[in-house]
């Protein structure tokens, strides 16, 4: 079994915390069923289904501490996972930045767990290849994806008598259709909460679509253009960003939110004051657990406040150090928008560069949260409000914190997940000026 | 590599997770040196293939492994973590109706064995509906029982975690009072212990180990706001403890002045030097963008075969296998029929391997069993030949497969990874100090940094950890914020010069991500300095306002 109840959960964890006579024992227990398909050239290539369930007992003796886990929950196992804790410990050295369990914390429940997407089924997921699979192979496309289910559950308590659980499940679709000579390719991607709102049939087209219309690429001249950055264009680029966001980097002076001769930019205006981003556990359609990995209680917390940079994340240790009050680190970033779709957003452009997706992107300067990377499936341009042609991919040179300073306009954020952002956010497609191209790409 | 795995690895302000997630469950230390009796394998192994065989199945393989991992990891005068893992089990695949199947079960009795096994056939009978064409199996004779290890000298699960740590405090404290603000060191050590059977007659059991050793250095200077960081000029490498011994007959000087690492690693030695180069860095002059002739060093050039060579050349990448996640290849099936598409000058031989000492990828049997083996990828420019596993060999109409075939544990299903890519060495005695002496207008390139290339691997975009100005046939100082951009066979047909074997290093990825589900794969690149002449090198500096 690896999806346990609240109360077999909790009667685990007491155990361990019970069988530990160091002075404080924390643990937590987090299991999974993972269910996938994967599919390439017009035919299923795997399938795959993974359970597992693991808990991780971390005690302290005086400042020295000692992690160990197992996936054996009786009795004798979970004694003999606490004595080879309490063992690393006594082993240990003293660790200077010590902090000690949390105290009891308050968790108001969010809305991660959805029933239909729990209840999906090889059967379900062999639709969803074949969904992708027939329409392609009669328009002579080749269809290439992924699609992802997850269901599981964290539960978290300690000897102060802090105990959180919660149930979580999730969706992920990928796919990629490219026309049969090569010289087109189109993708989709969705990440939902609730699979009932998946419309596997909808996005197929989008993908199918895009391959059609992207073959035969014109080459423009690398340089700076304005562009309508589709969601998923984007949330690379910003979740790389936010990496940054933290306290103690800033005050060591080794990010681009240090200050000069000392200190951070908290409170310093570094974007276009449309830009406000928040983190919200409850979020109706990007919900995350109410808790972070130390077990702290996340808060409704402003990032970025019309341009503003308006919160840091300080460390139980960075806060203690700095006298700052510890809050729990955000699991999810909420991106304020408009009301445009991305079409719409294109028809409102005279000139201009329509970017479906961007890709393999890296640092290339922390100091300026420089990034590199390419455009991928699907770039056109745009004149006139209308897309005339399909373009190059382009590799692009551009920082995050410039690209929201040259804001046009936003649109309506949706959800996105995966691919090259590693948690949930809600973005919106984005009309930017002067976004940098240094070079072009042959690749399809 | 993966992006997360660089991320989790940077140092950079990540909060509390800095351990790598692999699965496994944590375990003591003395059990890092116990492994499974081979008789036991043995026994399990013949159940899995008795069973599979009478469910139905044609071929069956198993692989019975042991994944043990562990991680030491400091910063400044901390011990930030050290966890030991270890992950059992055993992982079926079978082919039934002409389709693969495949299951895997942690639970080594002979019951649970025989059912994973009847679950991998019926896996594989539901799959064949959707199969359009079965699967086709290059031929292995089977080779009894035999057994390989990587050839090490001491092993690093039994060091003592004291000495480990010592040594990366020791290094911290050097690389601080050499001028460093922060600095992050870290040990990385793997033994995998793989048993494989199959229906082919072959019980092989092998015990691999790598280790890699990294270090990020940090200079700051508050009151510019400027920050530079210097990693590590170590290798990961197929090697036991020893590789840390930095012997002086390993070390290089460079005619830049970098003292480069061959087949051990000097640790404090380099974090001292990263200091004071990350130092330096701070004030070295912003290069002009422009065309300029590279020297690169062995320490950067890995990362850049990897990328335009090791990835474009996997099969299943050219066939389309990875079009949703990594993408294809350029380098198609025509070009190589056509037998003279030009990949590189004549001075471009790349090679294929699973056998070098030392090496990332050395094994004696790839994951289905394979003997590994050499081949030529590129020879003297033109492509010949790709990287293929077993049911792949007979689209190149192979007699046989490569070995390239590999999974990340016995819980995910093997498929084609790379080998080991490697520039071979120039014929023509030529070294560093020569290569340099015709080089006008030039850049000297030591270590690897960012890396992006596109998804058929055209346009790729490398930065370093050390830029040095050639003029007129000498280095003419340190300078910084250098990339160059490629187009693949345009550059490696720019290559005038490869130094002799007598400069030959290598380099490589621990973490190389690759499939959905990821998996990763270690693999090393070696060569020797090369001449690239008129690459495109852009200025990355960039201003905040």
């Amino acid at each position: 079994m690896t999806i346990y109840s609240e109360q077999d959960a909790k009667a685990i964890l007491d155990k361990a915390i019970k069988a530990s006579v160091a002075d404080e024992c924390s643990a937590t227990l987090g299991g999974s069923d993972e269910g996938n398909i994967r599919y390439a050239l017009n035919s299923v290539s795997t399938s795959g289904f993974v359970s597992d369930c693991n808990l991780a007992v971390e005690v302290a003796f005086g400042k020295r501490t000692g992690t160990a886990t197992t996936n054996r929950f009786d009795d004798a196992s979970i004694r003999e996972v606490v004595r080879r804790a309490e063992e690393l410990a006594k082993l240990a050295p003293e660790n200077p930045e010590f902090m000690p369990a949390i105290d009891k914390q308050s968790y108001r429940a969010s809305a991660t767990f959805n029933d239909k997407t729990a209840a999906v089924t090889p059967d379900y997921r062999a639709s969803v290849a074949a969904a992708c699979i027939e329409p392609c192979r009669k328009d002579k496309l080749t269809a290439a994806g992924f699609f992802t289910d997850s269901r599981d559950f964290m539960a978290t308590a300690n000897s102060k008598g802090n105990f959180g659980y919660q149930k979580s499940s999730d969706m992920d679709f990928t796919c990629t259709v490219r026309t049969d000579d090569g010289k087109g390719s189109g993708w989709v991607a969705r990440n939902l909460g609730d699979v009932g709102q998946f419309d596997v049939g909808s996005d197929i087209r989008t993908a199918m679509d895009k391959a059609r219309r992207s073959v035969d690429a014109r080459a423009l001249e690398p340089g700076k253009y304005t562009v309508i950055m589709e969601p998923a264009a984007t949330a690379g680029l910003i979740s790389f960003m936010m990496f940054n966001f933290d306290a103690r980097q800033a005050d060591e002076g080794r990010s681009f939110l240090s200050k000069k001769g000392g200190g951070n930019k908290l409170g310093d205006k570094l974007f276009d004051e449309r830009v406000t981003m928040i983190a919200d556990p409850w979020d109706a359609q990007a919900a995350v657990l109410p808790w972070d990995q130390s077990g702290l209680a996340r808060e409704r917390t402003t990032i970025i406040d019309k341009g503003k940079i308006n919160y840091l994340h300080y460390s139980r240790y960075w806060a203690h150090k700095q006298g700052k009050q510890a809050t729990g680190q955000p699991g999810n970033l909420i991106m304020a928008g408009g009301d445009k779709s991305t079409a719409e957003l294109v028809k409102g452009t005279r000139k201009g560069v329509l970017v479906t997706r961007t890709w393999y992107i890296r640092m290339v300067d922390p100091q300026t949260v420089l990034l590199t990377g390419l455009t991928r499936d699907g770039t056109f341009y745009i004149e006139d409000g209308e897309i005339k042609y399909p373009i190059k991919n382009f590799r692009f040179n551009e920082s995050p914190a410039i690209m929201l300073n040259n804001i046009e306009e936003l649109g309506k954020p949706v959800r996105v997940k995966g691919d090259e952002s590693s948690f949930v956010m809600m973005v919106p497609p984005m009309k930017i000026r002067d976004f940098t191209f240094t070079s072009l790409s042959d690749a399809v | 590599m993966d992006r997360r795995d660089f991320l989790k690895l940077s140092g950079a302000g990540l909060g509390s997770l800095l351990l790598p997630a692999f699965a496994g469950r944590v375990i003591a230390a003395e059990e890092l040196l116990s492994s499974l009796d081979v008789a036991t394998k043995k026994k399990l192994a013949d159940v899995a293939l008795q069973a599979a065989k009478a469910a139905g199945a044609k071929y069956c393989d198993v692989r019975i492994g042991r994944y043990l991992r562990q991680f030491v990891i400091t910063r400044e005068n901390k011990v930030q973590n050290v966890v030991n893992t270890e992950s059992t089990g055993i992982g079926i695949r079978v082919v039934a109706k002409g389709t693969w199947g495949f299951a895997a079960t942690s639970e080594l009795t002979a019951d649970a064995v025989a059912k994973a096994a009847r679950d991998a056939v019926a896996i594989a009978k539901a799959n064949a509906k959707v199969q359009s064409r079965p699967v086709d199996l290059a031929p292995v004779k089977g080779v009894g029982e035999v057994s390989w290890a990587t050839p090490i000298v001491k092993n690093s699960m039994a060091v003592p975690i004291k000495d480990k740590v010592d040594l990366l405090l020791g290094v911290n404290a050097d690389a601080l009072k050499a001028g460093a603000s922060f600095v992050n060191s870290m040990l990385f050590l793997v033994n995998e212990q793989k048993y494989f059977a199959s229906t082919d007659g072959s019980y092989i059991d092998q015990d691999v180990h790598r280790i890699w050793a990294p270090m990020h250095v940090t200079a700051v200077d508050q009151q510019s706001g400027k920050f530079r960081m210097r990693e590590g000029l170590s290798m990961p490498c197929g090697m036991g403890y020893e590789y840390l011994d930095g012997r002086k007959e390993d070390k290089v000087e460079l005619p830049c002045g970098v003292t480069v690492y061959g087949n051990s690693y000097d640790l404090r030695e380099d974090a001292v030097a990263a200091a004071k180069q990350a130092r330096a860095k701070l004030t070295a002059p912003s290069v002009k963008p422009g065309k300029y002739d590279l020297m690169l060093d062995p320490s950067h050039t890995w990362l850049t075969i990897h990328e335009s060579v090791g990835h474009p050349t996997e099969l299943d990448r050219v066939l389309g296998y990875e079009a949703n996640f990594a993408g294809t290849s350029f380098a198609t099936l025509d070009k190589w029929k056509s037998k003279n598409f030009r990949y590189g000058s004549d001075k471009v031989t790349i090679y294929a391997d699973k056998i070098a000492k030392g090496t990332l990828g050395a094994v004696g049997y790839d994951d289905e069993g394979v003997k590994t083996q050499q081949w030529d990828i590129i020879k003297d420019g033109i492509l010949v030949n790709y990287q293929a596993i077993r049911d792949q060999a007979h689209i190149l109409g192979l007699k046989a497969s490569q070995g390239c075939c590999y999974a990340d544990s016995w819980s995910n299903v093997q498929f084609q990874r790379m080998a080991n890519i490697s520039l071979a060495p120039g014929k023509d005695k030529l070294d560093p100090a020569q290569m340099i002496k015709d080089i006008e207008h030039g850049i000297y390139i030591v270590g690897d940094g960012s890396f992006s290339i596109d998804q058929q691997r055209y346009n790729a975009q490398f930065g370093g950890q050390l830029f040095f100005e050639i003029k007129d046939g000498k280095v003419a100082g340190q300078i910084e914020d250098v990339a160059y951009q490629i187009r693949t066979p345009e550059f490696w047909n720019s290559c005038v010069a490869v130094c002799d074997a007598s400069d030959f290093r290598y380099g490589g990825s621990f973490f190389d991500g690759k499939g959905q589900p990821e998996q990763v794969s270690a693999v090393s690149h070696g060569s020797a300095t090369a001449r690239f002449n008129g690459v495109n090198v852009i200025n990355t500096a960039r201003s905040l306002g």
